[in-house]
C-alpha cells in the first residue's frame, strides 16, 4: 500500500469509554481549561487521554460501523446527533467568520455551513474527536466568559475590531503569554478544524486554487506557465 | 457479483481456493480458463466495485472530512470495508509489549481483499532480487530465477494493464515493446524532483501503476494471451472491453467504479465467473485444510459466518491465498497425525521469516511551489514518478546490504479535511490573511519514502496463540517482530537523502526526524510476505519453485507466503506472476495424473 504523506489531522487511538461527569460552574470549567491546557499537548492522541472533562457532557452516540455504505453524500447529524449548546454554536459561528470571513478569495465560514461539520466532529464517538470535544467545548465556554469580562457581551455580540483584540491575544501560541497560552491552544485546534471544513468544500477549493475531480479524456500535466516558473521541462512526452 | 451459499457449494470441485485477492484472484482466472472447476471462498462479505465505489465524492459528504476512524482507518472513501489493523471479531497478539518489537496486521474482509485498496504499483522484482543470498550472503535464495518468470510478469501486465516506462536501469527490468500502458505525464513536483535529483545522482522516471492510460487493445491481447483458445480469448476479450481507460480523477485507494485500475473484483473475478467454472462462497471463514488418509488435501472445513454453523467442501487440490498471516494461521491450525504442528509443516519452518517493507519518510516544504496558478493535478489516482534504488554498485560502502526505492507525494489534491497551513508557517494568521496564506502554500509541501528490502531474520515470525480464539473460536496468531540493524541503517541512509533531495529543490525538511525509531512498525506497509517460503530443498523450505508445498502435493501457496525475500519492489504483481505459472504447473501435473 502507498501512503499518501500528508500527515493525518488526528491520530487513531484506542478507543476510550467517556464516563459521565458532573455539571459545574462556568468559573470552574474556565479554571480547569487553563489549567489543564497549559500543561498539556492538545490534541496529540499520545500525550493527551480522553479523560472526562468537568462541564463537557459524554458522547453517547456509537460510530459508523466498518461496513458503512459508501457512495452516499452525508450531512452532518446524519452518522450522530450534534451536540454543541445553542450558545456555543453562536460562539463558534462568530469565531469561525473570524478566521475564515468573505473575501476576494470566497465566502466566510458561515456561508458554508464550517460549524455544522465542527459540530460533528466534537461531537462524534472516536478517540480523537473526544480528545478535540475536551478542547474545543470549553474553549468556546472561555472565549465567552473572556468577551464578558473585557466587553460586557459575549463574543458573538462584539463588534468585529474587540473581537480582533481577543483573537490577537491567542492566534499564535508561540507569541501569546502564559495567560493566553491555554486560549492560543484552543484557537490553534478550532482553526484547523475551521479550515478542515472549509477547504472541503467547493467553495474552499476554488479559494485554495485546487481544479480537479472532474472527468477528462486526457491529463494534460502542468501548463507551459508552470513549467517554465519552475525552470522544468515535461519529461512525459508521448501524450 | 455473483455467489453461492455455502449450503450450495456441495459437489466436489477440482480446486478450492481460499482467498480472492490478487493470488486467489490470478489462481481463479487461471484454473478456470483452463476448465478447472473451481470454489472460492472468501472470509468477508462480497463486494462489487461497479456499483459501490465512491466515485467523485467529495470530503464534506463524508463524516468526519473523510478523515480516518477506528472503522475506516485510511479514511472513509477508501476501499477498504470490514478490515483495518483491529477487527474486534478477529484479535491478534504481540509476544512483546514493547511497539517496535509488534506487527501491524493489516486485513481486508471483503471480495478481492486488499487489492480493492492497493496502492496500485506494480515493479517486477530484478534478476538480483531471485538471488540475493548468492550476491552477499545474507537471507534466502529462491529457488527460481528471473528467466523462470519473466514471460509470466509479462502476461499479468498485459491482462491487468501497467503504465510505466523502459529505462533499461540496473535489476529494474524492462517489459517487451508495446507491454506497458504510456505514462501519466510529470506532476509540477515530481518534475522538480526529478530535475534536482539528477545532481545528486538519483534517477527519478516514471513509476510502473496498474493504471489503464488508455484502453486495453482486446482486439489483440487475448490471442497473446491464450493462444489458439477462441474460448478464452472471447472471455478475456471481453471482460477488457468492460474496462475504460482512466478519467483522471479520484484516487485510485477508493477502488474504481470502471475498471481503469486493477483490482481482483473488476479484473481477475468477472472473467473467471464468465467461463461458468467457478463459484464464490462469501462469509467463508476457513478453520483448516482437511487431510484425506492418502497424505493429500481432501478440502476444506470453513465456518459458515452467515449461520456460525462448520461447513466441509471437498475438492483434489487446495490453493491457499489468504494473505501470509493468514495462511500460516491456516496451516497450523490444520493439525493432524501426520502433521501434528500443521499441514505440510514437517520443516516446522510455517510461519517462519515473515517480512515486510523497510519504510520511512521525509516531509519538505518547496518554496518554487508555492503561489502557482490553479490546474488540475489530479492525474491518475496515485503516483507517477519514483525512483528505483540506484546503488546497487556501492552497497559495501552504505554499510547496509540491500536497496529501496523512493516514492513521492507531490501533488495538488484535493485538499480539505486537514489544517493546510500549519501554524509555524501561518505565525498567527486568521482571517483574509489566513486565506491569503493557505492558498500560498497550497501544493508546496512534498513527502518522499523509503520502500526498502527486509532481509528475512529469526526474530520475525508468527505463530498459533496458546489461549486467544477468534470469534468463531480459531486459535489466533501471536506475531514477533525485531528489525535487524540493516533495515535501520538503511531508513538512516533514506533520511539524509531525502534531507539532501528536499534542500537541493531549495526547500526545508518539515517533519521531525526521530533518530532510531524513524522505521515504521512492521506491517505498517501492508507487504507482508514469507511465512512459508519456497526453496529447493525440502529441510529447509515449506514449498517448491512452483509454490507446491513438498509434503502435500495437492496444496499449493499463491499469496506472499512463498517469498524467501522481499526486494524493494512492492510484491503484488511477483504475487500473481507466480500464482499464474503456479496455475499452469497445477493445471499440467493434474493431467500427468501427478497431484
Amino acid at each position: 500500500m502507498s501512503h499518501d504523506f500528508q500527515e493525518p489531522e488526528s491520530l487513531s487511538a484506542t478507543p476510550i469509554i467517556v464516563n459521565q461527569a458532573p455539571r459545574l460552574p462556568r468559573r470552574t470549567v474556565v479554571k480547569w481549561f487553563v489549567a489543564v491546557a497549559a500543561t498539556l499537548q492538545l490534541g496529540d492522541a499520545h500525550v493527551f487521554g480522553a479523560e472526562p472533562v468537568p462541564g463537557v457532557p459524554p458522547v453517547l452516540a456509537t460510530g459508523y460501523g466498518s461496513d458503512p455504505l459508501l457512495n452516499r453524500t452525508y450531512n452532518p447529524g446524519d452518522s450522530w446527533p450534534l451536540t454543541l449548546s445553542r450558545i456555543q454554536r453562536v460562539a463558534a459561528i462568530a469565531l469561525a467568520d473570524v478566521i475564515l470571513p468573505a473575501d476576494n478569495l470566497g465566502p466566510a465560514a458561515s456561508e458554508v455551513r464550517v460549524i455544522d461539520f465542527v459540530d460533528e466532529w466534537v461531537s462524534a464517538p472516536y478517540p480523537a474527536q473526544l480528545l478535540d470535544r475536551n478542547i474545543v467545548l470549553p474553549g468556546l465556554d472561555w472565549l465567552d466568559a473572556e468577551a464578558t469580562g473585557r466587553f460586557g457581551r459575549v463574543f458573538a455580540a462584539l463588534a468585529l475590531e474587540q473581537q480582533q483584540t481577543i483573537c490577537d491575544d491567542i492566534c499564535f501560541e508561540q507569541r501569546a503569554t502564559d495567560e493566553f497560552k491555554a486560549g492560543a491552544r484552543f484557537f490553534s485546534r478550532f482553526r484547523s478544524l475551521c479550515a478542515a471544513a472549509y477547504y472541503a468544500t467547493p467553495e474552499g477549493w476554488e479559494a485554495i486554487g485546487y481544479v480537479g475531480n472532474q472527468p477528462s479524456l486526457t491529463y494534460d500535466g502542468p501548463p507551459d506557465e508552470v513549467l517554465t516558473r519552475l525552470g522544468v521541462e515535461q519529461t512525459v512526452m508521448h501524450r | 457479483m455473483l455467489t453461492i451459499t455455502a449450503e450450495e457449494a456441495t459437489k466436489d470441485y477440482d480446486v478450492i481456493i481460499v482467498g480472492s485477492g490478487a493470488g486467489g484472484g490470478q489462481m481463479a482466472f487461471t484454473l478456470t480458463l483452463a476448465s478447472i472447476k473451481c470454489l472460492m471462498l472468501e472470509a468477508g462479505r462480497v463486494y462489487d466495485p461497479v456499483v459501490e465505489t465512491p466515485m467523485f465524492q467529495r470530503r464534506d459528504q463524508a463524516p468526519l472530512l473523510g478523515n480516518s476512524t477506528p472503522d475506516k482507518e485510511f479514511g472513509f472513501h477508501d476501499a477498504t470495508i470490514d478490515g483495518g489493523w483491529q477487527m474486534e471479531a478477529e484479535p491478534y497478539t504481540q509476544a512483546s509489549d514493547k511497539p517496535e518489537e509488534q506487527f501491524w496486521w493489516w486485513r481486508a474482509r471483503m471480495l478481492g481483499g486488499r487489492t480493492n485498496h492497493w496502492g496500485r504499483i506494480s515493479l517486477r522484482n530484478g534478476p538480483y532480487d531471485f538471488k540475493p543470498k548468492s550476491r552477499d550472503g545474507l537471507g534466502l535464495d529462491w529457488p527460481i530465477d528471473y528467466h523462470e518468470i519473466e514471460a509470466y510478469y509479462t502476461r499479468v501486465e498485459q491482462l491487468i494493464g501497467v503504465y510505466g516506462s523502459n529505462e533499461g536501469l540496473e535489476n529494474t527490468p524492462d517489459s517487451p515493446d508495446g507491454v506497458l500502458q504510456p505514462p501519466p505525464k510529470g506532476r509540477a513536483g515530481e518534475l522538480l524532483a526529478q530535475k534536482h535529483g539528477k545532481t545528486l545522482g538519483i534517477p527519478i522516471i516514471p513509476i510502473h501503476r496498474a493504471v489503464l492510460t488508455q484502453k486495453l487493445d482486446a482486439d489483440r491481447l487475448p490471442a497473446k494471451l491464450f493462444p489458439g483458445n477462441a474460448w478464452a480469448q472471447k472471455i478475456v476479450g471481453d471482460s477488457m472491453r468492460a474496462r475504460a481507460a482512466c478519467f483522471w480523477a479520484t484516487p485510485c485507494g477508493r477502488g474504481c467504479s470502471t475498471g481503469a485500475n486493477y483490482q481482483s473484483t473488476t479484473v481477475h473475478l468477472p472473467p473467471a465467473l464468465a467461463t461458468g467454472n467457478l463459484d464464490i462462497v462469501a462469509n467463508a471463514h476457513v478453520r483448516e485444510v482437511l487431510l484425506g488418509a492418502d497424505g493429500k488435501a481432501s478440502g476444506v472445513l470453513f465456518i459458515d459466518k452467515t449461520t456460525g454453523k462448520d461447513v466441509q467442501v471437498n475438492a483434489k487440490a487446495v490453493v491457499l491465498a489468504a494473505s501470509s498471516g493468514e495462511t500460516v494461521r491456516i496451516m497450523l491450525n490444520s493439525k493432524s497425525t501426520l502433521f501434528p504442528d500443521g499441514i505440510a509443516n514437517g520443516s516446522g519452518l510455517v510461519g517462519k521469516y515473515i517480512m515486510d517493507t523497510v519504510g520511512t519518510s521525509l516531509q519538505g516544504q518547496i518554496p518554487a511551489l508555492e503561489n502557482l496558478p490553479p490546474y488540475n493535478e489530479d492525474g491518475a489516482g496515485g503516483s507517477h514518478f519514483y525512483a528505483p534504488w540506484w546503488l546497487y554498485r556501492q552497497a559495501e560502502k552504505l554499510g547496509f546490504p540491500r536497496g529501496y526505492h523512493i516514492e513521492m507525494g507531490a501533488t495538488r489534491g484535493m485538499p480539505g479535511g486537514g489544517n493546510p497551513l500549519p501554524d509555524d508557517l501561518g505565525a498567527g494568521a486568521y482571517g483574509a490573511r489566513y486565506k491569503q496564506e493557505a492558498r500560498r502554500y497550497y501544493g508546496s509541501f512534498m513527502g518522499f519514502a523509503c520502500r526498502g528490502e527486509m532481509i528475512p531474520n529469526d526474530n520475525c515470525f508468527a505463530e498459533l496463540d496458546d489461549t486467544v480464539k477468534d470469534k468463531w473460536g480459531v486459535p489466533v496468531l501471536k506475531w514477533h517482530w525485531k528489525w535487524a540493524e540493516h533495515e535501520q541503517r538503511m531508513c538512516d541512509h533514506a533520511e539524509q537523502t531525502f534531507r539532501e533531495l528536499i534542500e537541493t529543490m531549495g526547500g526545508t525538511v518539515r517533519s521531525a526526524t526521530t533518530g532510531r525509531n524513524r522505521i515504521d512498525p512492521g506491517g505498517k506497509i501492508i507487504h507482508e510476505v514469507g511465512g512459508a517460503i519456497m526453496g529447493s530443498d525440502r529441510s529447509t523450505s515449506v514449498c517448491n519453485g512452483y509454490n507446491q508445498t513438498w509434503e502435500v502435493k495437492n496444496l499449493f501457496l499463491v499469496d506472499g507466503t512463498p517469498f524467501p525475500s522481499n526486494a524493494d519492489k512492492n510484491p503484488t504483481l511477483t504475487i500473481m506472476a507466480l500464482a499464474w505459472r503456479a496455475g499452469d504447473y497445477l493445471v499440467d501435473q493434474s493431467n500427468k495424473g501427478l497431484l
